[in-house]
């Protein structure tokens, strides 16, 4: 009786704590689907595993089915927690309380080199290196790495540079698909002048600002440039910035250009700027990375028809190609952490996910051919075939507090760009202000 | 969340009992009766302890870990409080808290007691008070996903500027071309000037004046429009007004091409010597005419009233406006708690003085500000002191309501302390300063109303 008592009150402690974070869902191996599998060998029966990842929506939704997968052959109770945008908020905390998920997928590299620092992570074992060594290409291995330490998995690639447009807007206007920068911005006037404002800005989020500026910034600056301010070992106030920065004021700066103008953009976070061009209709251009189809698949537009993308602009003598990427990394000692992981680098566990939308895999195993559609059938394609031209998402290789916290650094910085594109010398001044309090 | 409640400065049940006077068996002092001093210290042990590790000993080791960096090996004595008085985020902080300590616990105690007073009057006292009471039930973090939408800034979405819009249009309602503007270049004959539409050169009878109009969103075209034609040669001075755009592109700019439409019902002046001359209305195609006008030069004006954007409320979660916003949310969560202790303080009036009042003739006002008002004082102080130290810690509504992009113009202490431990930085050395100070600023509100309790129990 007593004993009952407790566990009642056990579980009712549970879910007041399980309330405080941002509810985790149980994928559990269900019996119909455990048999199907039943050539697995379930190694790891009642072993109980918690991933924390920022994913939300759809993009949960289709992560989850991976861990589904990873369930049913291993027999491993995974538990999904959603860290929301700020990773680092989340981690944080609990890396601090001894109490870390086994399993955390980070957004930034940059994190993996922080946490390192912390001995927050615990390394690769010689199974999962093993398993990224066949399937990845050193570059990738090296961005899971601290001090030459193998600590993470790319598991998932962002393809960021990118511009998805409304192929009706774009008939109605008459235009053809950009191919350099003014015919971008040509382009832009000539569908303002058609009634519909060209661009759709995810002003709330912080990291879409820092993706477009990235990719002006490689364009116009070159990749050699692009390498030393992603250091910090040139000035944020450099001309090559102020190049940069002129060039976004010319699609930023006419309200004509800007949906809902430039606050009513600050208030549009990701993926609601989505929404506005496919499911609303209400803009022609949303400036961002290959997930964006995920969200526009939800809006009713069908990829490839309604909804289409170019790939960014040339705004200067480079083509920029960004990418972006997510780090799994183990934060507790158990075979079930390093299970999942060498589960998640796997060709097996890649082709799982290739095969939802909204998924490109750095793994070089991963065929192409699993894709959904065409177009993201090309963008693995070039993930694949990038070769040393490629630079990685430049924010997330900085201090987390200068290029992957809200309301902080250059998130920062670049909204209040975006709500007075005017100021390019004092955005600099403050960009290299807060640079160098991250990098001290 | 119910900590908020139970607070050390919890004062409902004090209240109560204070105004009412003690019950007489509680001599101040007593002589030795109880228990001796060994016995004492075993009673006081377990909530000794239990204070000594919930709450002394964090006190001192954030003071401690406030002296290093965020690495926590570092010392750097007093630096991290000399970062919070010269960073410039962090004077904004300090500033949003200042603003919340000035205006929120005024607004809420004035609200409550208005309510209070109201309350005691009406039928219906205990529904109404429930109805405000209300917001009390929901946390914080959920009355600030709520507000979240009500500041939205999409008049179909958010409530607030629903409202807005509604009494708007309803004495002046946007009509015309809504953000249109004219087609501009070298080889347009005209030109924005300030909302209006202007013709470059004063223009003579008897050469049409095409006045091109770009950026009319699908929605605003009148399904009337039919497609634009020259005016016809005349001896009056007429022209057209069109949408100078072509579905699918291909028109030329600047001319009328086939398929292009007339904006019909645009007010059309002509000027002479910054005189309104004439006036004319366009026509289904666009063309317009003015007729009788004394021959000579004039300058056509599309007036700003034909452009007149609809309007779509406030920017409630923008920079200017995010902390009054919030500080709505916390007065919404608030009053109602605030009436609550004052209708029990009111409650505890004698009667007798509100009466021999009015039978001397003294107004309901009088009575008011004379009576009710300084008999109920020492509850007002109460629910003001307990506002002070409700906003010096707000967090939570200003975590979820401000949208990342105005998160620093809207950050406060609690919230930049848990930022800067926790978000991104990690720099818990600067995160305990601020705790510390924090503490400095709630420390003389929190002896306030405990020497209050002390004062009313005695």
């Amino acid at each position: 009786m007593r004993t009952a008592r407790a566990a009642a009150i056990l579980a009712g402690l549970a879910v007041a704590v399980a309330a405080c974070g941002n509810a985790p869902t149980t994928t559990q191996p269900t019996a119909s689907s455990s048999a199907s599998a039943g050539a697995g060998d379930k190694t790891l029966q009642g072993v109980k595993l918690e991933v924390a990842a920022k994913w939300t929506g759809q993009e949960q939704k289709n992560f989850e089915s991976v861990l589904k997968a990873f369930s049913d052959k291993t027999g491993a109770q995974v538990t999904y927690a959603s860290t929301g945008e700020d990773t680092g908020a989340y981690l944080g905390p609990r890396i601090q309380g001894g109490n870390p998920p086994d399993v955390a997928i980070l957004p930034q590299p940059g994190l993996v080199q922080q946490y390192s620092k912390q001995n927050a992570l615990k390394p690769l074992t010689d199974a999962v290196v093993q398993e990224i060594d066949t399937n990845y290409t050193p570059y990738w291995k090296e961005l899971g790495s601290a001090d030459g330490k193998p600590y993470g998995v790319l598991i998932k690639a962002a393809h960021k540079s990118l511009i998805w447009y409304r192929e009706q807007a774009f008939q109605d206007a008459g235009v053809q698909p950009p191919t350099n920068w003014d015919e971008l911005v040509k382009a832009s006037q000539t569908i303002a002048d058609s009634g519909t404002p060209p661009f759709s800005f995810c002003g709330a989020s912080g990291w879409t600002l820092t993706d477009l500026f990235e990719n002006v910034y490689l364009s116009t600056a070159g990749p050699e440039n692009y390498d030393k301010l992603a250091k910090h070992e040139i000035p944020w106030t450099d001309a090559s910035v102020t190049t940069a920065l002129e060039k976004i004021a010319q699609i930023v700066g006419k309200k004509e250009f800007v949906l809902d103008g430039n606050s009513g953009a600050l208030q549009t976070d990701f993926p609601t700027c989505v929404t506005k061009v496919y499911g609303q209709k209400k803009a022609a251009m949303v400036i961002e990375a290959d997930f964006v189809a995920t969200q526009a698949v939800q809006d009713g537009a069908k990829v490839g028809e309604d909804a289409k993308y170019i790939p960014f602009p040339k705004a200067g003598d480079t083509a920029p190609v960004v990418l972006g990427g997510d780090v799994a990394v183990a934060m507790k000692d158990s075979p079930g952490a390093m299970a999942l992981l060498q589960f998640l680098a796997s060709k097996e566990g890649g082709e799982i996910w290739a095969k939802l939308p909204g998924y490109l895999s750095p793994n070089k195993n991963v065929s192409p051919d699993n894709y959904p559609d065409p177009l993201t059938k090309a963008l693995g394609q070039t993930i694949i075939s990038a070769g040393d031209a490629v630079r990685y998402d430049m924010s997330d290789l900085a201090p987390s507090a200068f290029g992957g916290t809200d309301g902080k650094g250059e998130w920062k910085v670049l909204q209040d760009f975006l709500r007075d594109p005017a100021d390019i010398k004092g955005a600099q001044t403050k960009l290299e202000d807060e640079a160098k309090k991250a990098w001290k | 969340m119910t900590e908020r409640l139970n607070g050390p400065q919890d004062p409902p049940a004090t209240i109560a009992g204070g105004s009412v006077p003690g019950p007489a068996d509680t001599p101040r002092k007593q002589r030795r009766l109880g228990p001796s001093p060994t016995v004492a210290i075993v009673f006081l042990l377990p909530a000794a302890v239990l204070l000594g590790i919930w709450v002394v000993y964090p006190i001192v080791y954030s003071i401690f870990r406030s002296l290093f960096d965020a690495t926590g090996s570092g010392f750097v004595g007093l630096g991290n409080y000399l970062t919070i008085f010269t960073d410039g985020s962090m004077l904004t902080t300090i500033r949003n808290n200042l603003i919340w300590v000035v205006v929120a616990p005024i607004v809420v105690t004035t609200l409550g007691l208005i309510f209070a007073v109201l309350t005691e009057r009406i039928k219906w006292a205990t529904a109404f008070k429930l109805i405000v009471f209300m917001p009390m039930a929901v946390s914080l973090m959920a009355a600030g996903v709520i507000f979240r939408l009500v500041y939205d800034e999409d008049p179909d979405k958010g409530v607030a500027n629903a409202i807005l819009t509604t009494v708007h249009d309803t004495f002046s309602s946007s009509q015309g071309y809504p953000e249109a503007r004219p087609r501009e270049g070298d080889q347009s004959q005209v030109a924005a000037q300030s909302g209006a539409v202007v013709t470059k050169q004063p223009v003579q009878a008897g050469q049409p004046v095409l006045v091109p109009i770009v950026g009319i969103k699908p929605e605003i075209m009148p399904g009337s429009a039919a497609p634009a034609k020259a005016a016809p040669p005349g001896n009056d001075l007429s022209g057209t007004v069109w949408f100078d755009f072509t579905a699918g592109g291909g028109g030329k700019n600047g001319a009328i091409d086939g398929s292009e439409k007339g904006l019909p019902g645009m007010t059309v002046e002509a000027v002479k010597d910054g005189q309104v001359a004439g006036t004319a209305t366009t026509a289904e195609d666009g063309t317009f005419r003015f007729d009788g006008l004394p021959a000579g030069a004039y300058v056509v004006r599309l007036p700003q009233s034909n452009f007149q954007a609809a309007y779509h409320g406030l920017t409630w979660l923008g920079p200017t406006l995010i902390t009054p916003a919030i500080i709505g949310a916390f007065v919404w969560v608030w009053a109602g708690f605030a009436m609550v202790l004052i209708a029990a303080g009111l409650a505890a009036i004698p009667r007798d003085a509100l009466e021999a009042a009015r039978i001397d003739g003294a107004t309901e006002w009088q009575v008011f500000r004379r009576i009710t008002v300084p008999l109920l004082s020492p509850v007002l102080l109460v629910v003001f002191v307990t506002m002070i130290i409700n906003t010096l810690k707000v967090f939570d509504l200003v975590f979820i309501i401000a949208p990342p992009s105005v998160q620093p113009q809207s950050n406060v202490i609690a919230l930049e302390m848990w930022r800067v431990s926790f978000g991104g930085g990690n720099n818990q050395g600067l995160g305990s300063a601020l705790a510390i100070f924090l503490l400095i600023l709630v420390l003389p509100f929190m002896i306030m109303n405990i020497r209050r309790f002390r004062r009313d129990e005695s």
